[in-house]
């Protein structure tokens, strides 16, 4: 083990020893739920309910229920599509990116996060299905040959490219994230004593061991398949964004949206990961491993990507101009002071102007504004992706069929209903799964514990003995 | 005399790691160590060797590739080749770039899950699978050292005794298999 620069702010606070890291995380899980829990989880279930039934009037009566004509034949449910999709960015980044840059205050949300990331993916990769109206046809979009000939699907297709990218990416996050849980569950095995926990636990776990043959490759597959997740996470938001680059509408023909994508996504990502951890360290009383110094960095993140996304805004303006093509050049110009000026604007305050405020130390370290800026960010970045798609489509090069898109009932009720259904499956996770890596958080409590790095309590004269590791 | 299998436990990491290193270099065949998360620097004491994990997800990528890209030539290019605007659809080098994002896809999923799978059958982690821990504190907050006497045959056996009685253990338990 390694002494940490003292400059480097203890991650762990109060007196903790490896006993009360997994006496704290466990606790929720042995403990009757609070009040509130029942209280959130009914009220996700009501949404969710609302949205399935709503998805059932969708898939019975037709796509026509949407409120999309024959000029925006794309609106609320691909914008729905890439705003789950961007969320879902964050955990695979928190945990494969940060893990190769050695990143120890990725313990923090790491679980979450991911947890988070596989719930937003769901609720993305259900878009394009139900989109299709026959939701039971959706294998269709796999490479089987077409049980009428022997045409295949079209691998030219950024469309198909997505079918890859998404289930890959959802494929891979899952095994990432459950390959983490497989120790933390043997903890729990180990530990509870309801008989019920008992046996699913041990389910859970695999019969976890945990020899040092077993960690020392538990550590070479974290680091191999955070790797190969890291290009993933790039190329899964640029295929994304392809589905809109490559196509010939004024507006989406640009060749920025792959890293505009990308840095939207880490963006709103964040952002969404800052919403769910700020409320979780409060309910289950993290705050030990979870403080501002964590989400300083958070905000650090954000603040990068923000910035990145606004230069692409202006860039894209900047282009459409350059470029001298005067549809080009409207599409722009009508985004910024048309019909849907108000939502270019949103997104503009939301995603430019805002983030910017966490260059004073003040705001970036105050819990309750990062909480406050989060929500504006989600907001934001859902705006950005309704701009891209619907007002490059609403008006098209013939303008008697210029329109203007007014959503549903069933487009409402179809994206609450996914964030009641999200919001089950985090309820669920955070009452019965550990929250918090609480074999990972034990390798960092000696250098960054705070008892450990100032010598106190449980960590008292530590590093005076050890000082020659 | 029958072989016995020596745990000591310990509550602290480096308590244990100290003591490793104090019964290798007394020439102790230490078998394993379990801990409640990774060790470092663990392995070169109680001579494990490096895992060859990343090395199948290598081979499970190439494999990967390969598939996809016979798939794909076997799909687009000789089963149905499809007029896209005209484009080469003959040729699957004049194809290449647009089936790019596929293969790489295809090639992360291949060795990303092989070599999950890879881990879980070498680990003898699969559902359902008991338990084998020593003792259930190993996954909370003690760490424990497991001596073989079968492999330390070499050594007397209150020579043996002794030397991790000077490790400071915390409690200690001996399994005789016959």
């Amino acid at each position: 083990m390694h002494k940490e620069s003292d400059i480097r702010l203890p991650l762990i606070l109060g007196d903790k020893s490896y006993k009360d890291i997994t006496d704290d995380i466990i606790r929720p899980i042995e403990a009757k739920p609070p009040k509130t829990w029942y209280i959130l989880l009914m009220i996700s279930i009501v949404i969710a309910l609302w949205g399935i039934g709503c998805i059932v009037y969708l898939l019975g009566t037709g796509v026509g229920s949407w409120g999309l004509n024959k000029t925006v034949g794309w609106a609320w449910d691909i914008t729905n599509f890439v705003w789950w999709v961007g969320i879902g960015h964050a955990g695979t980044l928190i945990s494969a990116v940060l893990l190769l840059f050695r990143q120890k205050w990725r313990f923090a949300i790491n679980r979450a996060a991911e947890a988070m990331t596989i719930f937003a993916v769901f609720m993305a990769g259900l878009f394009p299905l139900i989109h299709m109206g026959r939701l039971w046809l959706g294998y269709w979009v796999f490479p089987l040959p077409n049980q009428f000939g022997s045409l295949w699907v079209n691998f030219n297709s950024p469309l198909l490219w997505d079918v890859f990218a998404i289930s890959t990416y959802l494929s891979v996050s899952l095994v990432f994230w459950y390959i983490g849980l497989i120790p933390d569950f043997a903890t729990i095995r180990d530990r509870v004593t309801k008989p019920i926990y008992k046996k699913v636990y041990r389910v859970l776990s695999f019969g976890w061991t945990g020899d040092a043959k077993a960690w020392n490759r538990f550590e070479q597959v974290s680091l191999v398949l955070a790797g190969l997740a890291t290009p993933l996470v790039f190329s899964v938001h640029s295929i994304v964004s392809f589905d809109f680059a490559t196509s010939v509408i004024p507006g989406w023909h640009t060749t920025i949206f792959p890293p505009y994508f990308v840095s939207g996504a880490v963006f709103s990502g964040f952002a969404m990961v800052q919403t769910l951890m700020l409320i979780l360290r409060k309910a289950y009383k993290l705050e030990a491993y979870l403080h501002v110094k964590h989400v300083e960095y958070m905000n650090i993140v954000i603040i990068v990507t923000g910035s990145i996304v606004g230069v692409a805004y202006i860039t894209e303006l900047f282009v459409s101009w350059y470029s001298g093509v005067e549809y080009e050049s409207y599409a722009f110009l009508n985004r910024a002071t048309g019909p849907y000026w108000w939502s270019y604007w949103a997104m503009m305050t939301c995603n430019v102007i805002s983030p910017q405020l966490f260059w004073f130390k003040k705001l970036r370290t105050s819990l309750m504004f990062s909480f406050f800026m989060s929500i504006i960010i989600n907001i934001g970045m859902w705006f950005e992706r309704f701009v891209i798609i619907v007002t490059s489509l609403h008006r098209d090069y013939v303008p008697s069929s210029w329109t203007y898109f007014h959503p549903t009932w069933v487009d409402v009720g179809v994206y609450m209903g996914t964030i009641g259904i999200f919001f089950v499956f985090y309820l669920l996770f955070s009452r019965y799964f550990p929250v918090l890596p609480i074999a990972e958080l034990k390798t960092i409590l000696k250098s960054s514990g705070k008892n450990y790095k100032e010598g106190y309590g449980k960590g008292k004269g530590y590093w005076d003995k050890h000082s020659a590791h | 005399m029958a072989d016995k299998v020596i745990f000591a436990m310990y509550d602290d990491d480096d308590k244990l790691m100290d003591g490793a290193k104090h019964l290798v270099a007394n020439d102790v065949k230490v078998s394993d160590v379990y801990s409640p998360m990774p060790l470092h620097g663990i392995d070169p004491i109680i001579g494990i060797e490096p895992t060859r994990l990343a090395i199948t997800s290598f081979m499970y990528g190439i494999t990967g590739v390969m598939l996809a890209i016979i798939g794909i030539r076997y799909m687009m290019i000789v089963d149905w080749p499809m007029n896209i605007g005209g484009k080469p659809n003959f040729s699957l080098k004049e194809n290449m770039l647009s089936f790019v994002p596929i293969f790489f896809e295809f090639t992360v999923l291949c060795a990303a899950h092989g070599m999950a799978i890879t881990y879980l059958i070498r680990n003898k982690t699969l559902p359902g699978m008991p338990p084998r821990n020593p003792d259930p504190r190993t996954t909370d907050d003690k760490f424990v050292m497991e001596i073989k006497t079968s492999e330390n045959t070499h050594i007397k056996e209150s020579v043996l005794s002794k030397l991790i009685k000077d490790t400071g253990f915390l409690e200690i338990e001996e399994k005789s298999i016959s």
